[in-house]
């Protein structure tokens, strides 16, 4: 299936053990809340019960009185004077004048225990003044909602919008008029997608150190150390190299531990407890109520569509709240929502708008899947009315390589044509379906991401080597980038250890973000190894008495390039590792940079379900998830990603919705109402890999992480109306939501 | 000269042009002749955007731009 089949790896390819498999499955492995130190402290924050609050006064006293606590900190122990996103992380750290969601932190405290750290927060009395809220996005544009933050607009917002949009967006190219009148079919839907989280089972956890000269450390369960030192030291006013940051293993991310959290609150009461280390362990009820869900939206599309399956025009309109803070994916959303297709005639609009709730954090290919619902369902509709077939209607406008996107600039080489071909071949597309059970099929895209990258490998005394990655392992890159070092090298894949490491050990690096490590970190291991090859065939070249330029790198050692260079038996990295010590001292490589060859990655899901007429209730009956991954280095850990994006989305789809009272607390902040997906809710999901190698990574990769959760939330959406003929226009399609649709309906 | 596309609503910025022309032989050329001609544009710039240049998403500023290039500005790409 890969385009370039003519290329053939010996390590890249294949399924070799996981490096952190036996740490994992023994309990080994190192998780946020496993690192402790002498000496520690345990934190607990105190949390608004207020959707919208002034804070009136805190009083600390008795607390303070509890033997045993040691430290109580408020937003008057942090700086003043930050400006942009410094200041929102800030004030989401550590409320100032207001409390501006349920759940928002407004003091937190350091005791000798967890329990008694509990007991000091209790005790912390705080006194508010209720304010009026918004909640539902839109109810959060209108003019006369409650206003959040004033001034929290950004120069892109013109004059005159309603007080909560801070940020607004229109591309687009063509004329969608003069389209939509050549269709034969003109249709416009609204949808809405609820608030989710990323559901990551390992809840946040750090622990933190910070004395009174300005030094610190801290341990934490992190997608990105280097964010963490950035923002942190944002927040508390420090000097970014000052803080040494560690990761911990890392139980799920999906995004939401891109950013910062209580971290600040653990160096803060550290420094105020005499530079103890101060442990904070979040419950999942502070997972869900503070920490970083995904937005929520409102979207209206208008699409044409002729006769033949080509769309003529299509047109979005995107509302989105993120919290309390400005973030909300809602031009990511855009991008990605018509990208599948070859558009001549296209518009997109986009709101990002305040409301009392969380702030949003990254989730797994940031409002793709939201897009996704709404502009797949609306085509799947359409090519019902039109009686077309879904699958076609997408091969007619799929984009290639020198199409422009939908949002302007053109295509590189992608995979999406080979993605749905490989669909259509699929054995699920003929299984024939009972009654009240139904087929959908979605398409979906994501970008993929680049990002600062800095990666060093060195050589050790018996020829083995280490690499040193900046980007944590949440999805399977130890085992990826060990694969292209060790094919790189010419050594074994049990001969590469991937280390992730501290902050104090390499240059800036993103985190593992935007489906970037294994392309990034990998890309830039693989030129450290050419490096570390270059220095090796120099020592052999000397050994030897030929110019350097004679030596080639064969199988993992070094040998005369030609005739001409003279006879000597390889030497292998063994041989010239053994000596380094007397032929110029360690030899290694590094790379940093911000790699280019992005290579975006296209996916086709298709759906079998069946509902149950009489409860509303939605069984996954299969799943099929087809994904162009550019390689495929390590394919069971690709499989993985991708079964797991769609394991989200359907959580997505049928179940997961942040639920608010009337006084806009969240009413379901524990997993027992949070309803994610179980192993028992689902089939094994079908992978297939499609490889159209990205030329922009010497092994071709493109990244796999984020695509898969595009797709199912308009797959399922579509395959419940193939089964009992009702459109779900907003999600979750719950039992009680599909069962009200049924009765409707009549 | 280089074509640099805007997105829609950053032609109020512009006279209400969506592809402003600019002298420039680098990324970071273009995108200070862009501020130095549309001062509008500035607190845009400065919050964070991704340059696309022939598709492919430019990150650093020193990247020379051919001529003849497609150039895109975009909204600061990011992921989960």
């Amino acid at each position: 299936m890969a385009k370039d089949e003519f290329r053939e790896f010996k390590l890249v390819g294949t399924r070799p053990d996981r490096p952190d498999g036996l740490d994992k499955v023994t309990g080994r492995a190192r998780y946020g809340a496993d690192i402790s130190a002498p000496g520690m402290l345990w934190g607990a924050v105190v949390r608004s019960p207020h959707a919208h609050a002034r804070i009136v006064s805190i009083d600390p006293s008795k607390a303070l009185a509890l033997d045993g606590v040691k430290a109580v900190v408020t937003r008057a122990d942090f700086p003043e004077g930050l400006t942009g996103e410094d200041w929102n992380l800030q004030e989401n750290t550590i409320a100032g004048e207001r409390a501006l969601y349920d759940g928002h932190a407004v003091a937190a405290v350091a005791a000798t225990s967890k329990l008694l750290a509990e007991e000091a927060a209790r005790l912390i009395a705080v006194e508010y003044e209720v304010l009026p809220h918004v909640i539902d996005v839109d109810d959060a544009i209108k003019p006369d909602a409650p206003v959040i933050r004033a001034g929290a607009a950004d120069a892109s917002v013109p004059e005159g919008m309603p007080p909560n949009v801070v940020r607004y967006m229109d591309f687009g190219r063509g004329d969608v008029e003069a389209g939509f009148a050549e269709a034969d079919l003109v249709m416009e839907r609204s949808y809405k997608t609820e608030a989710t989280h990323q559901g990551y089972i390992e809840p946040h956890a750090c622990l933190g150190q910070l004395g009174a000269d300005g030094k610190g450390e801290m341990w934490v369960c992190t997608q990105g150390q280097w964010y963490i030192r950035k923002m942190c030291t944002a927040v508390l006013g420090l000097d970014a190299s000052q803080l040494r940051v560690t990761p911990s293993e890392i139980g799920g991310g999906f995004g939401g531990k891109t950013t910062i959290f209580m971290e600040p609150l653990s160096l803060a009461l550290s420094r105020k407890a005499g530079g103890k280390p101060v442990k904070i362990v979040m419950s999942r009820s502070e997972v869900l109520r503070a920490t970083g869900p995904t937005a929520s939206a409102s979207m209206d599309v208008k699409i044409g569509l002729k006769k033949d399956g080509t769309i003529t025009a299509a047109r979005a309109e995107f509302r989105m709240q993120g919290g309390a803070f400005p973030g909300a994916p809602v031009d990511m959303a855009l991008y990605c929502c018509f990208a599948p297709y070859n558009l001549t005639n296209v518009a997109h609009v986009g709101y990002d708008v305040l409301a009392n709730r969380p702030k949003c954090a990254a989730y797994r290919a940031p409002g793709s899947p939201m897009g996704a619902f709404a502009v797949e369902s609306l085509l799947d509709e359409m090519c019902r009315a039109l009686k077309i077939d879904p699958l076609q209607m997408r091969l007619k406008n799929a984009v290639k390589e020198g199409d422009k996107s939908s949002y302007g600039p053109r295509f590189g080489s992608i995979g999406l044509i080979e993605t749905l071909e490989a669909t259509q071949a699929h054995p699920n597309l003929s299984i024939k379906l009972g009654p009240n059970q139904g087929r959908g099929i979605a398409a979906g895209y994501w970008f993929n991401h680049n990002g600062e990258t800095s990666v060093s490998l060195a050589i050790s005394e018996d020829g083995t080597a280490q690499v040193s990655v900046g980007t944590p392992d949440i999805g399977g890159s130890r085992a990826s980038i060990a694969l292209m070092t060790a094919e790189t090298l010419g050594i074994g894949y049990e001969d590469v250890r991937v280390n992730v490491v501290e902050t104090g050990a390499l240059g800036v690096n993103e985190p593992t973000h935007g489906s970037r490590a294994t392309f990034a970190s990998g890309k830039a291991a693989v030129i450290a190894a050419g490096h570390a090859i270059k220095e090796m065939c120099r020592r052999a070249a000397t050994e030897w008495g030929i110019e350097p330029e004679a030596v080639e790198w064969v199988n993992g050692a070094a040998q005369p390039a030609g005739p001409n260079a003279g006879k000597h038996p390889p030497m292998t990295i063994a041989e010239i590792a053994g000596k380094m010590g007397q032929t110029g001292g360690p030899i290694s490589g590094h790379h940093e940079s911000v790699p280019e060859g992005v290579g975006a990655s296209f996916g086709c899901h298709v759906v079998d379900v069946e509902v149950d007429p009489e409860t509303g209730r939605t069984t996954i009956l299969r799943y099929l998830v087809v994904q162009d991954a550019g390689r495929a280095i390590h394919p069971a850990y690709v499989e993985g990603q991708y079964q797991g994006g769609a394991a989200q989305g359907i959580g997505w789809a049928l179940n997961e919705a942040y639920i608010y009272d009337d006084k806009g607390r969240l009413a379901n902040p524990v997993f027992l109402d949070y309803r994610i997906p179980v192993a028992s809710d689902l089939p094994m999901i079908d992978t297939v890999i499609v490889e159209v190698p990205n030329p922009g990574h010497p092994y071709g990769v493109r990244g796999v992480g984020e695509t898969g959760i595009t797709p199912p939330l308009p797959a399922i959406a579509n395959a419940i109306e193939d089964a009992v003929g009702v459109r779900m226009a907003h999600l979750p399609m719950s039992p009680a939501t599909v069962l009200a649709a049924l009765k409707a309906r009549g | 000269m280089v074509a640099v596309h805007l997105w829609s609503s950053l032609t109020r910025f512009t006279d209400g042009a969506r592809v402003v022309e600019v002298e420039a032989a680098t990324v970071a050329e273009a995108l200070k002749q862009l501020v130095e001609t549309h001062p509008g544009l500035g607190p845009i710039l400065d919050g964070g955007i991704s340059v696309v240049i022939d598709g492919e998403m430019v990150p650093n500023r020193h990247t020379a731009i051919e001529p003849g290039a497609e150039v895109y500005l975009m909204q600061r790409l990011k992921g989960g």
